[in-house]
């Protein structure tokens, strides 16, 4: 296969990734947001994390493998943004950390204190996640500061205040309001009451913040400077991002959507699939809004990903040396073997994990974890 | 200390704390199947108890293991950028199959594990422990694939347009024998581990004669199961010192404290006491022929010596140097192919000439005396590898001694007759984790200064963020991960003293019962 169209691929394997994060581990992150909210008792904080208790496990592994996968494909991407946003990674990893202690932990002592610790402290390992990868995706518009020397030995100025400026905080906000969104869907569909009517009730507010948020996010990208290769473009070319010209224009980041008016389908999904969630879970179809609220992240991913296209991580200090769909690949074979192992291992994982779902279906209530006390979480 | 000694040291700690876990996770997940299937073969409810019981305990470590285990994934990209740049289109590619093949089956079976029993039948359920088990092995093959190219890195060349390693065979990486060998070695000290675990909770609770028929039953399996891994273990620990003869022979030359190159067959040295200073082993008791054995398996074949590997290195550094004189000329001159020809004769050295840009950036201008320096700074910690490497050993031997006794013990039904031996076993709990500790630190440390074996040098490896961050991060997971490592210890020992009554919240089976069986 040529190279240019399995780069083309992989970036859209990337985009499949991200959205597979955000709509699985999303709605785990979601509901451990909504924890402290939605239920008061222990009975009530049981129910709302066993809904996620046999399943977080398999969806957090989509994280593991977007990490993997960007080592496998985009290796220049996997070194440049991990590093570069050090710290940020550092408060995602330490509150991810919570996470698997959290769940496991909490059920295994009766003290109220100590539950109550655990219950904070998955609140926080659901928030932060959530906020800082928004926050890392409203810098990709904004730009990061690095540069390579001729050895491709990356050099960056980032800070952690610099990451935190006002467009991609409003992105990580954005990020926020739609994975709440999820979450309220999923215990609208998987818990039972009170804990459905509470999350009954904070959904319509994360859908209208979504909407407010993200139109606003549209309008502001208008106003950022976009980026584009203005020298030949060789997309069959090395891995190097050291060969290219790029320009600086004001309401670049929109261009594509001029040039493909197609691509406004992206963000219709998203407004369509949180307006659809809002209905469906008023008139108690609950699956239905869980499906309709999956489709906000993978709107938004999408909008994103095709507005920076083919740029993927865009330099603010030397805008020459960004990454590109282009620059930033591993070689043509690395590439053709990882989508073999995707090719097989893809629709494994997709079988095996509905039949977990399967197996899990109905309804958690009061009933079904004091039946069975110490297997549940 | 700077950002790359730093970073060495996370990575050590972060590595070092997921290891502790991993070796137990490995060992339970099999000894859970084959509880397990005695329970669906038999019908006996005890099994299912036993099963659940030790499920508790087994779930309370992987939390643990998945908690450090997600930091491990990071942290190539946060702490060691340029060497993920340089080595990722061939390093990757295992991390990225390890989360689709493994991490995702382990993973999703792992909770249908705890929350399936009500849910499904006998079958399924058995289905799913073994998912969970066999999860955990894929898992251990892929991360050891990747360690193993490491060690020892096939199939790929260097690519002067992209500046970087790329794969050219990937057969050769996925079966490379350094691989091979590491995995059989490392899952069998898993299985060795779970073995311990169970075996000394049993004996502790045949020492209190607490729950005897479930300890008895235990001990059984656990003997069984950790007789076969022990000697798994020692033997493919063989294999490894074998392989690492053949391709690390600095490493093993550390290992042995070998200064000079002996006459063949080289004898080992059981015990001395090696001196840098002195470049000799003091106090030397030796195995006649046993080294020249254990590297080369031959009589004839000379096992070569830390000095002369040192003034190899000299000759591999110079040749090295002209293929990076000709690569950077060929940056201002793509596609010159006089100097590429010149690069491609000399480009399995370059990492040699790597070594150098920590002592002179400008690399191609160095002095004997700098290329001196570089080639003495290819020997790594010549006492820390020497100890470590005896105590492990020492520890698998008494490891085979301790099974093969319970197996006695278990085939003559002896449980409770022996309390010394009950008492061995239980004091015997922490020492499989000492072995495979030193065993990483061997397989790791006895590889610097390399983070790729002759490819690309530990320093070079690192990020170019600030020592600073470095620092916070590092203090941070320490502080983070002790003090989770003290809740998961008091939880493990809360559970194994609750008993397998208490931890289910059911009576186990009744005794009458239980003697009938
Ligand atoms: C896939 C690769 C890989 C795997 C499976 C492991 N390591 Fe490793 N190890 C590295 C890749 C690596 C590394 C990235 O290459 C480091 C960081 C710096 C270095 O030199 O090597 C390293 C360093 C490193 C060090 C510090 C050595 C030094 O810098 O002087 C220790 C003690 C360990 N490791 C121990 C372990 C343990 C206990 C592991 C089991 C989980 C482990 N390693 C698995
Ligand atoms: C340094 C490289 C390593 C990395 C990057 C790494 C990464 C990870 C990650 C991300 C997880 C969590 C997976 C989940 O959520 O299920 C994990 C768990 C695990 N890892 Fe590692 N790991 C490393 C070393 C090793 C080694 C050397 C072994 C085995 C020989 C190993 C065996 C396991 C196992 C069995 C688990 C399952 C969870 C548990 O331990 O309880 N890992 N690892
Ligand atoms: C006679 C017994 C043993 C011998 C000869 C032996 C030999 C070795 C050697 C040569 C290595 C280094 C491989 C390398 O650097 O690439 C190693 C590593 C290691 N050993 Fe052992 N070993 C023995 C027993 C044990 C036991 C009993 C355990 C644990 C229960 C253990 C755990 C490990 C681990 C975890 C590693 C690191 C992984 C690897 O490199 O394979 N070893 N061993």
């Amino acid at each position: 296969m040529d190279y240019e169209i399995l780069r083309l691929i992989w970036w859209a394997l990337l985009g499949v990734l991200l959205i597979g994060i955000a709509v699985m581990d999303g709605f785990d992150y979601g509901t451990a947001i909504l924890l402290p909210f939605v239920a008061k008792k222990d009975i009530e904080r049981r129910i709302v994390i066993n809904t996620v208790g046999p399943v977080w496990e398999g969806n957090q592994v989509w994280l593991i493998l977007g990490a993997g996968a960007i080592f496998a494909a985009w290796p220049a991407i996997y070194a440049a943004a991990f590093s570069g946003f050090y710290l940020a990674m550092f408060l995602v990893l330490a509150s991810l950390i919570f996470r698997p202690v959290g769940f496991k932990f909490r059920g295994k002592l009766a003290d109220p204190r100590w539950r109550s610790f655990w219950d904070w402290a998955l609140f926080v390992g659901g928030l932060v996640p959530a906020l800082i990868f928004g926050v890392a995706f409203g810098n990709l518009f904004v730009g990061v500061p690095f540069g390579f020397d001729t050895d491709l030995r990356l050099h960056e100025d980032i800070t952690l205040l610099s990451l935190l400026n006002p467009f991609a905080l409003l992105a990580g906000l954005i990020s926020v309001a739609m994975i709440v969104l999820h979450g309220a869907t999923w215990l609208a569909l998987k818990a039972d009451d009170p804990i459905k009517s509470r999350a009954k009730k904070i959904l319509p507010f994360a859908a209208l913040a979504f909407f407010v948020l993200f139109t606003v996010g549209g309008w502001w990208v208008g106003r950022l400077d976009g980026l584009r290769i203005v020298s030949d473009v060789a997309a069959n070319g090395p891995s190097n991002p050291l060969f290219k010209t790029v320009a600086r224009i004001p309401g670049g980041w929109l261009q594509n959507y001029a040039q493909h008016p197609a691509f406004w389908l992206a963000p219709l999904l998203a407004y369509l699939g949180a307006a659809v969630a809002t209905w469906a879970a008023a008139k108690g179809k609950a699956l239905l809004g869980w499906i309709a609220s999956a489709l906000v992240p993978a709107g938004v991913i999408a909008t994103a990903g095709l507005s920076l296209f083919p740029f993927m991580m865009p330099s603010s200090s030397n805008p020459d040396m960004s990454l590109t769909v282009w620059d930033a690949s591993s070689s043509k074979l690395t590439l053709e073997i990882m989508l073999v192992c995707v090719i097989i291992f893809l629709p494994l994982i997709l079988i095996y994990t509905s039949w977990a779902y399967k197996i899990m279906r109905g309804e958690v209530t009061e009933s079904s974890i004091t039946s069975d006390s110490n297997s549940n979480y | 200390m700077d950002v790359v000694d730093l970073s060495r040291l996370q990575f050590a700690v972060t590595a070092l704390y997921h290891f502790l876990f991993v070796p137990l996770t490995l060992g339970l997940a099999v000894l859970l199947g084959i509880m397990e299937t005695v329970y669906v073969a038999t019908g006996r409810a005890i099994w299912r108890d036993l099963v659940k019981f030790w499920g508790v305990l087994f779930g309370i470590n992987f939390a643990m293991g998945v908690a450090t285990g997600i930091t491990m994934e990071f942290q190539f990209g946060t702490n060691w950028a340029y060497y993920s740049h340089y080595v990722g289109d061939i390093f990757g590619a295992p991390l990225a199959i390890e989360g689709m093949m493994a991490f995702f089956l382990e993973a999703t079976f792992v909770g249908l594990f705890f929350f399936g029993w009500n849910r499904m039948g006998k079958y399924a359920h058995l289905f799913c422990t073994w998912m969970v088990a066999l999860g955990t092995n894929l898992s251990a093959i892929w991360i050891l694939i990747a360690n193993g190219w490491m060690q020892y890195p096939v199939g790929s060349t260097f690519n002067a347009e992209t500046m970087r390693m790329e794969v050219t065979n990937f057969a050769d990486v996925v079966f490379n024998p350094v691989a091979q060998a590491k995995f059989v070695h490392t899952i069998s000290a898993g299985y060795v581990t779970g073995s311990i675990f169970v075996l000394a909770v049993s004996a502790y609770y045949l020492l209190r004669r607490r729950h005897v028929e479930l300890a008895k039953r235990s001990l059984t399996v656990a003997a069984c199961f950790g007789l076969i891994a022990s000697l798994g273990a020692v033997v493919m620990g063989d294999e490894s010192g074998y392989s690492m003869g053949k391709h690390q022979k600095m490493k093993v030359a550390a290992i042995e404290a070998e200064w000079d190159t002996q006459k063949a067959p080289a004898s080992f040295t059981l015990i001395g006491l090696p001196s840098v200073k002195d470049r000799a082993t003091h106090y030397k008791i030796e195995i006649p022929y046993m080294l020249g054995i254990i590297a080369t398996r031959s009589l004839d074949q000379q096992v070569t010596g830390i000095n002369d590997l040192e003034q190899q290195a000299k000759l591999r550094i110079k040749s090295g140097m002209i293929a990076y004189q000709a690569l950077e000329k060929l940056k201002a001159d793509r596609g010159n192919t006089a100097l590429k020809a010149t690069l491609d004769a000399h480009v399995a050295d370059l990492g040699y000439a790597l070594l150098l840009k920590r002592i002179r950036p400008d690399v191609a201008n160095a002095t004997p005396a700098e290329i001196a320096a570089a080639a003495a700074s290819t020997i790594p910690n010549v006492p820390v590898l020497f100890w470590a490497f005896r105590i492990m050993v020492g520890l698998g031997f008494f490891f085979i001694l301790l099974f093969g006794f319970s197996y006695w013990v278990t085939l003559n039904k002896q449980h409770e007759s022996y309390r010394w031996y009950l008492w061995v076993a239980l004091f015997s709990l922490p020492l499989p984790w000492i072995s495979s500790e030193l065993g990483w630190t061997v397989a790791e440390y006895g590889r610097q200064p390399w983070v790729i074996e002759g490819v690309l040098p530990t320093a070079l490896g690192a990020s170019s963020t600030t020592a600073g961050n470095v620092l916070f991060s590092l203090i941070g997971f320490f502080l983070f991960y002790s003090t989770l490592l003290v809740a998961d210890l008091y939880l493990l020992a809360k559970y194994i003293r609750l008993g397998p009554e208490g931890a289910l919240g059911h009576r186990v089976a009744a005794p009458a019962q239980l003697a009938a069986e």
